[in-house]
């Protein structure tokens, strides 16, 4: 008996406790879970607070009127809300932001994909990272005090243009595709870098050269990607704040005229949270009415991104 | 026997209208290589541009008084320690607050969670969240934190300002835990089941340790995301003059990225150095963090 004991210690020690070990599991899953229901609690938190200011603005403010007003001038006396105003800044400078960014990020995308050596590469790659981590308002910054020098003391000299005033949307709008350059270059990587090799070497194979076998082939059969990564980069353009507000400056215009002074959505948005929206007042109303539209549009893009995706992706296998 | 004819007959002048053009098409080529190659140094050039503007007007006020004065009308006695004190603040309660909850999202939806509406409806909520503007966050936490909660957070201060970056981030520290989690080889969790653990003991026990550095390297590139934001905090209502430091969670607050905003709104020239010199120091606190996350990226790949 006694010779027994030393063995059996361990098994007399070792006591496992199902019950509470089940008990603490259930426990954690229950936590987790509400964990990850806090993020359908924040779109739900969105959608409502965006809803209901809404609503109660279109109870002041007829949606006709929020349409068709040629003027936006919530916070004067005379009150106009034609949004229109805001949205051609916004898609003004986000075209100009595009026209940056679809050539110089597919371009820099073929570079690194198909020209550039692993070990370049290597190197590449955390440069263009940087530039994608670089704070907005250090790109604000620029956009005012860099470049909005620099184009006038360009532009200034040529003929036939007007003089370029020190807010405009132009610079904005060129900082703006700096800044969306990364994201569709390594999104259109990503793509590019995922065409199966054997595409490339039939391409070659019937004699094609490299820019005809990238612009014919590679290209093509990465459009999905291409293109989705394109409208993702438009909708981060579009809701983008520091880089207009700083550079495009606070002065509502109809009109799509890039040397002049613009407000965009974003920038109006700063501009009435800067000073103090009281509750319940029409300004406070016009923000979420302004920041619905926002969202609307910035969803729309992410949606159509993702179908466009799914409907066009090519699979190889 | 006609047709066989013709054809023999047409395949020379069909061989010579096959004009390759080799000489065109490589200088197109060419020209193709030159652009792709340009247009990436452009990026680069606009990159170091950028570094270069800042250092050149930021390193002459740059100083130890900088970094130690308040706010101050007069340009040459301004400086970030109220701006400073408040991003740590706010990047504390981030830190606190976002780290469980994105990480125990992340475990249940790659360890717990079944293939049911509940996980497909977090998984698209989550890929739409990250589509979302960051002021629209901002509109979210003046309705929800600073006003409605506002027994809670006491307005526009820095638990508000915290709470709202936490929302913010929440989607990328999920996805950089649900990754992290995913590289954990299989093999540990069937030893794990195999001697009896719960699934809850298996991940506390023996994944999460494997899966922490990467979940780290994701925790500190989302708190560089949210160190660098300014428009939310502008929609919250925070403060840019503040001649103190904060002390506590329902402190009225201002943050580097604001300070930085307010000074290069104005006007005076020696203001926007100023700005340069507060961005010196935002990007440097964000090289340091990078730094961080790739030491710990490095160390995690090594060890595998």
């Amino acid at each position: 008996m006694t010779v027994q004991t030393p063995a059996n210690a361990p098994r007399a020690l070792w006591r496992p406790n199902r019950d509470r070990a089940k008990l603490t599991q259930n426990i954690v899953k229950v936590i987790c879970g509400s964990f990850a229901a806090i993020s359908i609690l924040t779109t739900l938190g969105i959608v409502a607070t965006l809803f209901f200011e809404t609503l109660s603005f279109f109870g002041d403010v007829p949606f006709w009127q929020f349409l068709t007003d040629r003027k936006w001038t919530p916070l004067f006396a005379s009150k106009e809300f034609g949004i229109f105003v805001l949205v051609s800044a916004t898609v003004m400078i986000s075209i100009i932001s595009v026209l940056v960014a679809l050539p110089l990020g597919l371009l820099a995308a073929v570079c690194l994909s198909e020209y550039a050596t692993p070990q370049t590469r290597k190197f590449l790659k955390p440069m263009l990272e940087i530039l994608a981590g670089v704070p907005t308002v250090v790109y604000g910054y620029f956009a005012l005090l860099t470049v909005t020098p620099f184009l006038k003391g360009i532009l200034g000299a040529l003929p036939f243009i007007p003089e370029i005033k020190n807010f405009n949307a132009l610079s904005a709008g060129l900082v703006l595709g700096i800044m969306i350059t990364p994201m569709v270059a390594s999104l259109s990587e990503d793509a590019i870098f995922s065409v199966p090799q054997r595409l490339r070497d039939g391409a070659y194979a019937l004699g094609a050269t490299k820019r005809e076998t990238v612009t014919a082939v590679v290209l093509p059969a990465a459009l999905s990607g291409i293109v989705s990564s394109l409208i993702l980069a438009v909708s981060r353009a579009i809701g983008e704040t520091m880089i207009v507000t700083l550079a495009a400056g606070a002065n509502p215009t109809l009109g799509f005229n890039p040397f002049v002074p613009v407000m965009t959505m974003t920038a109006f948005i700063v501009q009435v949270t800067k000073g103090d929206a009281v509750h319940g007042s029409i300004a406070y109303q016009t923000l979420f009415a302004v920041g619905t539209t926002l969202f609307l549009m910035t969803l729309l893009l992410n949606i159509f991104s993702f179908w466009f995706v799914r409907r066009f992706r090519e699979k190889y296998d | 026997m006609n047709t066989d004819h013709s054809v023999t007959e047409n395949l020379p002048s069909r061989a010579s209208q096959f004009k390759p053009n080799l000489w065109n098409r490589y200088t197109q080529d060419r020209i193709f290589a030159i652009l792709s190659w340009g247009a990436t140094a452009l990026a680069i050039a606009i990159l170091i541009w950028l570094l270069a503007t800042i250092l050149i007007d930021g390193l002459s006020t740059l100083n130890w008084n900088f970094i130690d004065s308040f706010a101050s009308r007069k340009p040459e006695r301004a400086g970030i320690k109220a701006a400073l004190a408040g991003t740590l603040w706010v990047m504390g309660v981030v830190a606190a607050v976002s780290f469980p909850i994105g990480v125990g999202a992340g475990i249940y939806l790659q360890e717990f969670a079944e293939d049911n509406w509940f996980t497909r409806l977090v998984e698209i909520n989550i890929s739409n969240l990250a589509g979302v503007p960051s002021i629209i966050y901002g509109l979210l936490g003046l309705a929800a934190f600073a006003r409605i909660l506002e027994p809670i957070t006491g307005g526009r201060t820095i638990l508000t300002g915290g709470l709202t970056l936490v929302l913010l981030i929440m989607p990328v520290i999920i996805v950089a835990t649900r990754e992290a989690l995913r590289a954990v080889p299989d093999s540990i969790r069937a030893a794990g089941f195999a001697l009896g653990a719960t699934q809850w003991q298996v991940i506390w026990h023996h994944v999460l340790p494997t899966a922490m550095p990467g979940i780290l390297t994701g925790m500190i590139l989302a708190l560089s995301r949210a160190i660098g934001e300014t428009a939310p905090l502008i929609a919250i209502g925070a403060a840019t003059f503040i001649a103190f430091t904060p002390e506590g969670l329902q402190s009225s607050f201002t943050a580097l990225p604001i300070q930085i905003y307010d000074w290069v709104g104005r006007p005076q020239r020696e203001f926007h150095d100023l700005a340069a010199s507060g961005i010196i120091v935002l990007m440097a606190v964000l090289l340091l963090m990078n730094a961080g996350a790739i030491y710990l990226r490095n160390r995690f790949q090594k060890s595998r």
